[in-house]
């Protein structure tokens, strides 16, 4: 099988391992820590983790499957998230949505297809004084509109 | 409007230091402002006995949603058999509640204000070690925590023999991977240990058995931040901010489509309608007020004749909804109570960690009439459906108390509203066999 996992990776693993006394407790770690390179987790990259830290594949897979920001397919190099939460909701998210949708050319949960957007929703990031609110990998964006959207997005590409 | 700044110490202990809106309160400015004047008094002269029961005096409830009373909840705890047993505190900073800013707001304007009240709260339960479990999302957060516990490092606040008297606290920092579910106590405890975060069976409760089966504490970010100025001032002065059974200020606030959404903290037993009408500045011109929910998307829908009701735990429970996390959301006449249910119970169903039936299949169960409804092409029965849904997951039917608090709003929504849900209803189309096809048609009588 060919190696995913990156030398820096692996000592990272190792590193991490040696902060917990139980191997358990380092596995989100490990998976975003992973993920940050590789964009998202594929099946072998479990199967290599789960040797280097003697935890079952079966385990580590049952822990990424729960967590929605643990990605199990192919993502864009930017992930959009927008807030469908009850206050964007009221403050009109579907508009934003539609617009982003159009924009892209995709549906939500989905990744354009020269791998530079993936479009997700997300539950409330906690700025509802501010919403419509929108997520871009780590940026937060406050009181969106259907125009503001496309100049935030336009200067990312 | 309320002038946000106009605050001394006395009357606003959570958010007094605050001058600048857009800045966080970092080391020197916090000192200078009494910051960790209650940790040095509390190390000198105060037992962790001590701190538990100026705590327990001062009747400081819970600030994450349940409302228990915190003092009571550290004292749960078994005393310690011997100095180096391992025990935690756990600071539930996982806020997802749809509709609620109060954690964010805390942590990345007055970072030291809540470690100092984590310190304080780690000697008190004799905690030697802290895990702040922050939600991925805030990603800002994330860094001001770090940098502030880096600068209580160099102060000695955090760390081995903190101040010269011997007791020792790490803090570290966790960040989730998403999953609402994880501000669960019990399923917060098992994302830490890394085990799949489904909620844990209680008793035994963490305080006994928790974290890799030590005694453990999980206190919401706005409780712990409650702690250094009670400490501090003593409890009959905590007691007196309110005029209220319960103590204290509260942070609150109003979003949806008022003229000034934000949050406040004012003490508990204003009314809703100051709330709204002082602090939200009322609705933005064009909209009124259709519906409220008091705090967070798992608390009931209220009408607007609720308005004057007593923003406190007691007085909302009695009519009929939850306080929740005191971070209103106003409804405006431009929505429709179904959709707006829709949108919330979608987000529930989404969330439902699936370890429990009700929950699981009961959740999509409801999304699915749901739309019906909204697309007018609802059945003769689908109201009494929901109403029965609401029924099976309500208190003591499921694992965790998600489900509760995931159906209330609905089931206050067709007590208030009614009506718009039977519009829903295309009375042409053959009563409901078909469409529960496929979906434990089993369930009907
Ligand atoms: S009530 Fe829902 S969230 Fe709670 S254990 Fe059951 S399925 Fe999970
Ligand atoms: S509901 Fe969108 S930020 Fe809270």
């Amino acid at each position: 099988m060919k190696k995913i996992l990156s030398k820096e990776e692996k000592t990272f693993i190792l590193k991490e391992l040696n902060k917990y006394k139980n191997p358990d407790a380092v596995i989100i770690e490990i998976l975003k820590f992973v993920q940050k390179r590789l964009r998202w987790i594929s099946l072998d990259t479990i199967k290599e983790i789960s040797k280097i830290i003697s935890v079952p594949a079966s385990k580590i897979d049952s822990i990424a499957t729960f967590y929605n920001q643990i990605f199990r397919r192919p993502v864009g190099k930017n992930i959009i998230k927008y807030c469908d939460g009850v206050v964007c909701y009221i403050n009109g998210y579907e508009k934003i949505e539609a617009e982003l949708s159009n924009y892209l050319k995709i549906q939500p949960g989905n990744t354009t297809k020269d791998k530079k957007f993936t479009l997700i929703p997300i539950c409330c990031l906690g700025n509802c004084h501010n919403s419509p609110t929108i997520m871009i990998n780590e940026n937060l964006f406050s009181n969106v509109t259907k125009k503001s959207i496309i100049t935030i997005l336009d200067n990312i590409i | 409007m309320k002038n946000f700044f106009n605050k001394n110490e006395e009357t606003h202990p959570l958010t007094w230091r605050i001058k600048d809106l857009n800045s966080s309160i970092f080391i020197d400015e916090y000192e200078n402002k009494k910051g960790y004047f209650a940790l040095k008094f509390a190390l000198k002269n105060l037992s962790p006995d001590e701190v538990i029961s100026i705590i327990k005096s001062s009747k400081l409830k819970g600030r994450g949603g349940a409302g228990f009373f915190t003092g009571k909840k550290w004292d749960l705890m078994p005393k310690k058999k011997n100095i180096l047993e391992d025990r935690y505190l756990i600071c539930n900073a996982d806020e997802m509640e749809p509709g609620t800013y109060k954690d964010r707001f805390l942590i990345e304007k007055l970072p030291h204000l809540l470690l100092e009240g984590i310190i304080l709260s780690a000697y008190a339960i004799g905690a030697s070690v802290s895990y702040i479990f922050l939600r991925e999302e805030y990603v800002l957060s994330k860094i001001l925590l770090e940098k502030s516990i880096l600068e209580a490092k160099n102060k000695n606040y955090i760390g081995k023999n903190i101040l010269n008297s011997g007791f020792n606290l790490k803090i570290f920092i966790h960040t989730g991977a998403g999953r609402y579910i994880c501000g669960e106590e019990t399923a917060l405890i098992n994302s830490i240990e890394g085990k799949r975060p489904n909620p844990r069976y209680k008793p035994p409760f963490p305080s006994h058995f928790g974290l890799w089966g030590k005694p453990t504490c999980v206190n919401n970010v706005e409780t712990l931040a409650n702690v250094p100025a009670i400490v501090l001032n003593g409890s009959s002065w905590y007691k007196n901010i309110s005029n209220n059974d319960d103590t204290g200020t509260k942070l609150m606030g109003f979003s949806g489509k008022v003229k000034n959404p934000g949050l406040w903290e004012v003490p508990f037993g204003l009314t809703a309608r100051e709330l709204l009408e002082d602090y939200a500045c009322g609705m933005k011109d064009g909209y009124s007020l259709k519906a409220w929910l008091p705090g967070g998307s798992s608390t009931g829908i209220l009408t607007e004749s609720y308005l004057d009701v007593s923003m406190d735990f007691n007085s909302i429970n009695i009519i009929g909804s939850r306080l929740g996390t005191a971070i209103s959301i106003a409804v405006d006449n431009s929505i429709n109570i179904v959709s707006l249910l829709l949108n919330i119970e979608m987000f529930f169903s989404r969330e439902s960690c699936g370890w429990c039936t009700p929950c699981r299949e009961g959740l999509p169960w409801s999304i699915k009439i749901l739309k019906d409804l909204v697309n007018k092409n609802g059945r003769l029965g689908d109201v009494e459906m929901l109403e029965k849904i609401c029924k099976n997951l309500g208190i003591g039917k499921t694992f965790c108390s998600f489900a509760p608090g995931a159906v209330s709003p609905l089931y206050n929504g067709i007590k208030y509203f009614r009506e718009e849900f039977d519009n829903g209803i295309d009375t042409n189309l053959p009563i409901y066999e078909k469409k529960v096809c496929g979906i434990q048609s089993n369930i009907f009588s």
